[in-house]
C-alpha cells in the first residue's frame, strides 16, 4: 500500500504526520477528530444487507476511540457514493472563475452550499466533520464488494483528500456485509494509530444453558458461541496467547480441575492435573509454553501460584506463602515477572513477583479487597477490580501503573464491576458488571468512557479478552 | 315281576270285562232326574286381602358397612303393614335404609280385612376385601436422606476459615450422625463442600472454600470420622444457596456442607 504523507490541519487542532517504523499514521492534536459516516447504500442485493454494514463500520470507528462520529441528522442530503459525484463549488462572483467548472449555476444566486456535492458541505456547520468515509456495496459475480473512500475534508481537491480507496470482498449475505464493514473500519483505524479489535475475542462464562459453561464472541457481542458442553461448572477461561487454545477451571470431575482445549475445532487437549483438591484460574505465558495457575498440591491448602507445562507436567511452586494466593498472571512484555491476588496482608491484594518467587511486592495499598489483576499489553499498567471506598464486595475496575503505582478509577458503582480484561488493542477494556442478580459483560474505553453492553442471555461473567 | 296275587286279579279284571261286553244287547234302566240346583243365597262379598305390590332391597347385595334401600308399596284395604328385623310397623307405602351387617331376609306383613299376605326381600352383605398383608419392611432410608436430616451446615465468619463456636457444637452432633451414616453405609463416601459467599473474588473464595472444607474435615477427622472416606470439595462462591444480597443471606452461604459422595 502506497500511501502519500498527509498532512491535515483538523477544526480542532494541527495534524501531525508520525512516520514511526514505515507506518503513515495522522496524529491529531488539540482534540479527537470528527468522522462523517453517512448510511451506505448498496446496489440491488446488496442493500438487504446494509443496515448491518452501516451499523458494523459506525460502532467500530466509534468503539476504537479517536474519533467524535458526526451525527447523521447534521450530514448534508447529498450523499457522494464515489470520487466523481463530488463537484467543485462555485467560486464566489467576486473572484472570476480559473477554470470551467460544469454545471454552472445561473448568475443571480449562489448557493451556500452544494447540498453535499461538495467538500466543505461536509467540513463546514453543521457536520463540521474533519474526515468522511463514503462509498457503495454492490452484488458482482456472487461476491459482495465495496467501495470504500476515506477523505481529509482539509483538502482543496477531492483529488487531494483521498486517504482510503480500496475495494473490500466478501460473501453476499450479512456475515459479509459485516466483515468488510470490520475491514474498512479496520483500515480507518489503522490509519490514526489505532488497533481494530476486529479477530478479536472475547471468551466468557454464561450460564444460559443451565449450566456455567465456556463461551467466546467477537469485541462487539456478535458470533456468541459456546466451546464447552460439561453440564457441570466449567468458568475462568483465558485463552493462549495466539487465540488458539482457551484455559479454564471445571468442576466436571468433582474437584475443581484445569482443562486445555483447543478452539478450532473445540477440543480437550488433556491437561494433566496434579492431586490436589484445587487446581484453578490457569493462565498462559506469553510465549504460550507454560501455564501458572493455583494449587492446592503439596500443602494440602489452596493455594500457592504453580507453572507447569502446556500438558500439565513438570509442575513446580512458585509462591510459597501459607495464605491463599491466586490468579496468577505473567507480564506479556517482559515474560518474566507475575501478578496475583494473595491474602498474606489480610484481606486480599494484588502483588507482584518474578517468574521464580523473588521480589515480592505489593501493589495496591492494603485497603479494601484488591483482585483480578489483568496486564496492558505494554505491560506496564494493570487493570484490577478494587473495593477501596466502597463495601465489601462492591468493586470497581481500576487501573494502575506498575512503576509508580499510581491508579485511575474507572467505574463508579452502579452495581459490582469485575474481571477487568484489556484488549490486544491497549485502548478498550472488557469487564463483568453486576446489577442486582445479573450480571453481564461490558466493553468501555480505557478511560471508563462508551460503556457497551454485548451480552444479555442469561448470566455473563468471567470476560477475557483475546485473540 | 308282578307278584302272582297281582296276575290273578287281572285275570279276573278281564274276565269280567269281557262278560261285561257280551251284556251289550240288554236294555238299560232310565236314569235317574238330576238334582235340583242348589239354592243360592246371595252372601255380602268377602273383602279382598291385602296385595303387596312391591318389596325390593336396592341394591340387593352391599358390602358391610355399606346401605341398602327397602321400598315397599301395599295396596288394597290394610289396616296394618310391619317389617321384621326390627323395623315394625310402616306405613303401606315407603322406604327405609338399612345396613344388615350379615345377609338379610326382610318381611314384610300385610294386614287387613281380607287376610294377611308377606312378601319378602333379601340383602345380601358381603365383607369387604382383606387388606394385604403387612410388610415388616425395614426403613428404606436413602444416604442423601440420612444425611439431610441427621447432618447440619457449619457456618463461618467472612474471609474466615477457622471454626466458630457454634459450628463447633454443629459439627460435633455431625461427628455422630457421620459415622452412624458410614456405618449404615459401608461403601459410601462423605462430600465435605466448602462456600462462601459471593463478595470476595472467585479464585480467592476457591481457596477459601477449600480451607472451610479441609477445617471441618479434620475437625470432623478428630471426633473419630474416618478421615479417607470424607473427601473435600470447594464450590468458592461458584454454587450459592442464597441469591439475595444482605448478610443473612451471605452468612447462608458461607458454610461447610454435606453430601454424599459418588
Amino acid at each position: 500500500m502506497k500511501k502519500p504523507i498527509w498532512f491535515a490541519v483538523a477544526s480542532a487542532g494541527a495534524l501531525f504526520v508520525l512516520m514511526a517504523q514505515d507506518a503513515r499514521i495522522i496524529v491529531t492534536k488539540g482534540g479527537i477528530p470528527a468522522i462523517a459516516i453517512p448510511d451506505f447504500h448498496g446496489a440491488g442485493d446488496a442493500q438487504k444487507f446494509m443496515a448491518a454494514f452501516n451499523e458494523t463500520l459506525s460502532a467500530d470507528v466509534k468503539a476504537c476511540g479517536r474519533f467524535k462520529i458526526v451525527a447523521k441528522t447534521s450530514l448534508p442530503t447529498f450523499v457522494p457514493q464515489q470520487p466523481a459525484d463530488f463537484q467543485q463549488p462555485t467560486p464566489p462572483p467576486a473572484a472570476p472563475p480559473t477554470g470551467g467548472r460544469k454545471k454552472q449555476q445561473p448568475q443571480p444566486v449562489v448557493p451556500p452550499t452544494g447540498g453535499g456535492r461538495w467538500m466543505q458541505d461536509w467540513s463546514s456547520p453543521p457536520a463540521q466533520a474533519n474526515f468522511l468515509a463514503f462509498g457503495y456495496t454492490a452484488p458482482q459475480n456472487g461476491v459482495l464488494v465495496l467501495q470504500g473512500w476515506l477523505y481529509d475534508l482539509s483538502k482543496d481537491t477531492p483529488a487531494n483528500a483521498q486517504l482510503i480507496g480500496k475495494r473490500y470482498l466478501a460473501t453476499v449475505d450479512e456475515a459479509g456485509a459485516r466483515k468488510i464493514a470490520h475491514e474498512f473500519a479496520a483500515d480507518i483505524i489503522t490509519l490514526f494509530g489505532g488497533q481494530s479489535l476486529f479477530g478479536t475475542h472475547i471468551y466468557f462464562t454464561s450460564d444460559r444453558t443451565g449450566h456455567k459453561e465456556i463461551w467466546m464472541m467477537d469485541p462487539d457481542g456478535k458470533n456468541q458461541r459456546q466451546i464447552t458442553r460439561f453440564n457441570s461448572i466449567s468458568t475462568y477461561p483465558t485463552p493462549s496467547p495466539d487465540g488458539s487454545k482457551v484455559a479454564f477451571t471445571s468442576w466436571v470431575k468433582g474437584q475443581p480441575a484445569i482443562f486445555v482445549f483447543s478452539v478450532d475445532p473445540v477440543r480437550d487437549l488433556r491437561y494433566y492435573n496434579q492431586a490436589a483438591s484445587v487446581n484453578q484460574a490457569g493462565s498462559f505465558t506469553p510465549d504460550g509454553k507454560q501455564i501458572v495457575y493455583a494449587s492446592s498440591a503439596g500443602t494440602g491448602r489452596c493455594c500457592r501460584i504453580f507453572a507447569a507445562n502446556l500438558d500439565g507436567t513438570g509442575f513446580r511452586p512458585i509462591s510459597s506463602s501459607s495464605t491463599i494466593e491466586v490468579e496468577p498472571k505473567v507480564n506479556p512484555k517482559t515474560g518474566t515477572d507475575i501478578v496475583f491476588s494473595s491474602g498474606r496482608s489480610g484481606p486480599q491484594q494484588v502483588y507482584r513477583m518474578s517468574m521464580d518467587g523473588a521480589d515480592l511486592e505489593r501493589l495496591t495499598p492494603g485497603i479494601g479487597e484488591a483482585s483480578n489483576a489483568s496486564w496492558h499489553p505494554d505491560g506496564q499498567r494493570i487493570a484490577f477490580a478494587w473495593t477501596q471506598g466502597y463495601a465489601t464486595g462492591a468493586f470497581n475496575i481500576f487501573t494502575m501503573n506498575v512503576a509508580t503505582k499510581e491508579y485511575v478509577q474507572l467505574t463508579h458503582g452502579d452495581g459490582k464491576n469485575e474481571n477487568p480484561s484489556w484488549a490486544p488493542d491497549g485502548v478498550h477494556i472488557a469487564f463483568a458488571k453486576t446489577r442486582g442478580r445479573s450480571s453481564q459483560i461490558y466493553t468501555m474505553l480505557a478511560d471508563g468512557t462508551q460503556l457497551q453492553p454485548l451480552t444479555s442471555l442469561g448470566q455473563n461473567e468471567r470476560p477475557v479478552w483475546g485473540r | 315281576m308282578f307278584s302272582k296275587r297281582k296276575f290273578s286279579l287281572i285275570c279276573l279284571a278281564l274276565a269280567l270285562a269281557m262278560f261285561a261286553a257280551g251284556c251289550k244287547k240288554k236294555v238299560p234302566a232310565p236314569a235317574p232326574p238330576p238334582p235340583p240346583p242348589p239354592v243360592v243365597v246371595p252372601e255380602a262379598p268377602k273383602p279382598a286381602a291385602p296385595t303387596v305390590a312391591q318389596f325390593t332391597a336396592e341394591p340387593t347385595s352391599i358390602q358391610r358397612g355399606q346401605t341398602s334401600t327397602l321400598r315397599w308399596e301395599v295396596t288394597g284395604s290394610v289396616t296394618s303393614v310391619s317389617i321384621n328385623q326390627g323395623i315394625g310397623t310402616v306405613q303401606s307405602t315407603g322406604s327405609n335404609r338399612v345396613n344388615p351387617s350379615d345377609s338379610t331376609t326382610y318381611t314384610l306383613t300385610a294386614t287387613g280385612p281380607g287376610g294377611s299376605i308377606t312378601g319378602s326381600a333379601t340383602v345380601n352383605v358381603s365383607a369387604p376385601p382383606p387388606p394385604p398383608p403387612i410388610e415388616e419392611t425395614k426403613p428404606t432410608v436413602t444416604i442423601d436422606q440420612a444425611i439431610a436430616s441427621n447432618v447440619q451446615d457449619a457456618y463461618f465468619d467472612y474471609d474466615k476459615t477457622d471454626i466458630r463456636s457454634d459450628a463447633r457444637d454443629v459439627l460435633s452432633k455431625d461427628a455422630a450422625a457421620l459415622k452412624s451414616i458410614l456405618a449404615d453405609f459401608p461403601n459410601a463416601s462423605i462430600v465435605v463442600e466448602g462456600h462462601c459467599d459471593e463478595r470476595g473474588s472467585a479464585e480467592y473464595n476457591l481457596g477459601l472454600g477449600d480451607r472451610r472444607a479441609s477445617a471441618a474435615k479434620e475437625f470432623l477427622q478428630g471426633l473419630g470420622v474416618s478421615a479417607d472416606r470424607l473427601k473435600t470439595i470447594s464450590y468458592g462462591k461458584e454454587r450459592p444457596q442464597c441469591t439475595e444480597q444482605n448478610e443473612s443471606c451471605w452468612q447462608k452461604n458461607r458454610r461447610v456442607h454435606f453430601a454424599a459422595g459418588q
